[in-house]
């Protein structure tokens, strides 16, 4: 009962039909009539699921045999028939040194995932030693006033995905606090409208990647003789200034367009500018903000990864760049982990906003 | 008063006249609007007098369009004046206020407050001083006086249209207003729920007497709530083309009202009037 209990939350939460009706089946209440629902909500979302699968199978063995042919000609035409055919041998075994790099297959990027998950254990293992190792240490140094010893090793996958996981939030709060107020400002007075109006239409379509260079050359100059990185700074703050332009826009409007009836009541009633902005505009206006926060979100996740590689601020941008960056021979599957990791994530902040948006929002029938 | 003596001098006084000041509540003097347009000026409402006394319940009926609401809005001050002027006890009107209370048409109840926060809303600003359990104990009258007293905390969303109009009657008496402006606040209302609107509407009123001015398309509705009814010319340039008395005692019921011999008398009139 409790399973089955949270199982439907985690299904609405998805807003994916799949899990319920298997539920359902399992629970053995699928009525006839359900069945058309229930081929058209599990069936053929998971018959569409296999098909994928199987194309990108059929594409990266395809792919996977061009290049190989075409190292073997090569080597042919460099080497003679002696290397080509070792080369060729030596592929078939499925020797790594000698693999074709390509689109990776299916079962190779399920395989890179589970080897980051054996790197992440490895060296959680090795942070826990280490940490161990230096608790004694550590408690003389702070003692004594001095900085204790941290872990610097590599950071493994999953760190890199809560570091990019920080970097997204703080720049979402960033752009939170600054497009919201703003907005309100905006959308209550036409002055400042077309004051902030061509700043808006301006600044609003450049690309992550300007507003990057632009964060670095401020903040490298703020921070000037600051020993700490500043990667992490540069890229929130990179991330804020790109994705806040939906919420400014939507927070205004919001506000710009309050019901005339809303605006009326105010009027009859005399209420004073601090009222009439939080009892009237403000609460009429969270759905549009809420709508433009979401944007802002699905935005700052899309540009993290391309601000990050700029950066070189740890995350997954970072892990996708470095990869790329190795060519060694798991590289590309895990190149492709990180798109469906990213993806995935992706997907779940969005729904997330969607559960805030629907628990404050007063009008339910918004709800997607 | 001055405003009283100068509005002998104008022509459109009509047969129901002038009243001793110290009776009037409102009163339209010269009323004109105007809404400029890309052709030239449209004249909506010209030359309309009005005068409505204390604890006057007044229905104004016309044609769609003819300005009843522009007139109603610029009452509550929602809409600027073009020409002249609006007094309330003699006072003239700037802008909107609590003195005169608004029922509109849709319920306009702020749909993610309760009904309790809904009237409260106006209580607040217009009794200040008073402390919160006295601020929740007049809202709290209001809402049981039009039949809500389950629905205190029940979102303004949650309720039905019907519903949303009692917190509306309930908000606009709760703040004790001088006069209460309705705009066909039961137009969206079936003929059921809009009869049981209209006893509660009654009841209240009844009991606190403020002068009230209801513009209805609604003969019947016009006639079982009004001391006098106010017909308006069809526009543009509206004014009042004539005031019919209605002489049934109070407190009234809608039976009463229907056997009375002078019931379709008074209906006849009305109708006549907007057939014309």
């Amino acid at each position: 009962m409790k399973a089955s209990l949270t199982l439907n939350k985690v299904s609405n939460f998805l807003g994916l039909g799949l899990f319920r009706t298997l539920k359902d089946l399992f629970a053995n209440k699928l009525e006839k009539e359900d069945f058309k629902n229930f081929l058209r909500k599990t069936i053929v979302p998971l018959a569409s699921i296999l098909l994928f699968l199987g194309l990108w199978n059929i594409g990266a063995k395809a792919l996977y045999n061009t290049e190989a042919d075409f190292k073997i000609e090569k080597a042919l035409q460099n080497q003679g028939q002696a290397a080509a055919d070792a080369l060729q041998v030596c592929i078939a075994s499925g020797e790594s040194s000698c693999q074709p790099n390509t689109l990776p297959s299916p079962s190779q990027v399920w395989g890179s995932f589970q080897s980051l998950l054996r790197d992440h254990n490895i060296i959680n293992a090795d942070k826990a030693a280490f940490a161990e190792k230096t608790a004694a240490l550590n408690k003389t140094r702070i003692a004594e006033g001095k900085n204790a010893i941290v872990y610097t090793g590599r950071p493994s996958f999953v760190d890199q995905i809560f570091r990019s996981l920080k970097t997204v939030f703080a720049g979402f709060l960033l752009a939170l606090f600054i497009a919201v107020p703003l907005g309100i400002f905006i959308g209550l007075s036409p002055t400042l409208k077309s004051a902030f109006n061509w700043f808006i239409q301006i600044f609003k379509p450049v690309s992550p990647v300007v507003w990057y260079l632009l964060v670095f050359m401020i903040v490298k100059t703020v921070l000037i003789g600051s020993a700490d990185d500043s990667s992490f700074t540069i890229s929130f703050i990179s991330v804020g200034l790109c994705s806040m332009w939906a919420t400014l826009v939507n927070t205004a409007m919001g506000v710009s367009t309050v019901d005339k009836d809303y605006i009326n009541v105010a009027k009859v009633l005399k209420l004073g500018a601090f009222q009439k902005i939080f009892k009237v505009v403000l609460p009429s206006s969270l759905p549009l903000i809420f709508t433009g926060l979401k944007i802002t979100l699905s935005v700052a996740w899309m540009v993290l990864i391309a601000i990050e590689l700029l950066a070189q601020s740890p995350g997954l941008g970072l892990f996708v760049w470095e990869e790329f960056q190795n060519g060694a021979n798991d590289s590309n599957a895990k190149i492709i982990v990180a798109m469906f990791v990213i993806g995935i994530i992706g997907f779940l902040l969005d729904r997330l906003m969607l559960m805030i948006q629907n628990w404050v929002s007063f009008d339910k029938t918004d709800a997607i | 008063m001055s405003i009283i003596t100068e509005n002998t001098s104008t022509k459109s006084v009509l047969d129901n006249g002038l009243f001793p000041s110290n009776e009037v509540m409102l009163d339209l003097k010269n009323l004109k609007k105007v809404y400029p347009t890309p052709k030239g000026d449209y004249v909506v409402l010209e030359d309309l007098n009005l005068q409505i006394r204390k604890e006057e319940f007044v229905t104004i009926i016309g044609h769609s369009g003819c300005g009843k609401t522009t007139m109603l809005s610029m009452i509550a001050g929602l809409n600027p004046i073009s020409g002249g002027n609006i007094a309330v006890l003699g006072k003239h009107i700037k802008g909107p206020g609590p003195d005169r209370g608004v029922i509109f048409q849709s319920p306009s109840l702020m749909p993610w407050m309760t009904s309790l926060q809904n009237v409260l809303l106006g209580v607040n600003k217009v009794f200040p001083h008073a402390s919160k359990s006295q601020r929740n104990d007049i809202a709290k009258y209001y809402l049981q006086k039009v039949g809500l007293e389950d629905a205190f905390n029940k979102k303004a969303s949650e309720l039905s249209q019907g519903m949303q109009q009692r917190v509306g009657i309930a908000r606009a008496f709760a703040i004790k207003p001088k006069v209460l402006l309705l705009d066909e606040p039961f137009g969206m209302l079936d003929s059921l729920t809009r009869g049981e609107l209209q006893d509660i509407l009654i009841e209240i009123w009844n009991k606190e007497k403020i002068t009230a001015v209801m513009i209805t398309h609604d003969v019947d509705e016009a006639i079982f709530l009004a001391d006098r009814v106010v017909m308006m010319t069809s526009g543009p340039r509206a004014k009042i083309g004539d005031v019919l008395d209605i002489n049934f005692e109070r407190p009234r019921t809608r039976k009463a009202v229907l056997e009375h011999d002078d019931y379709y008398k008074y209906r006849k009139h009305l109708i006549d009037f907007l057939e014309h």
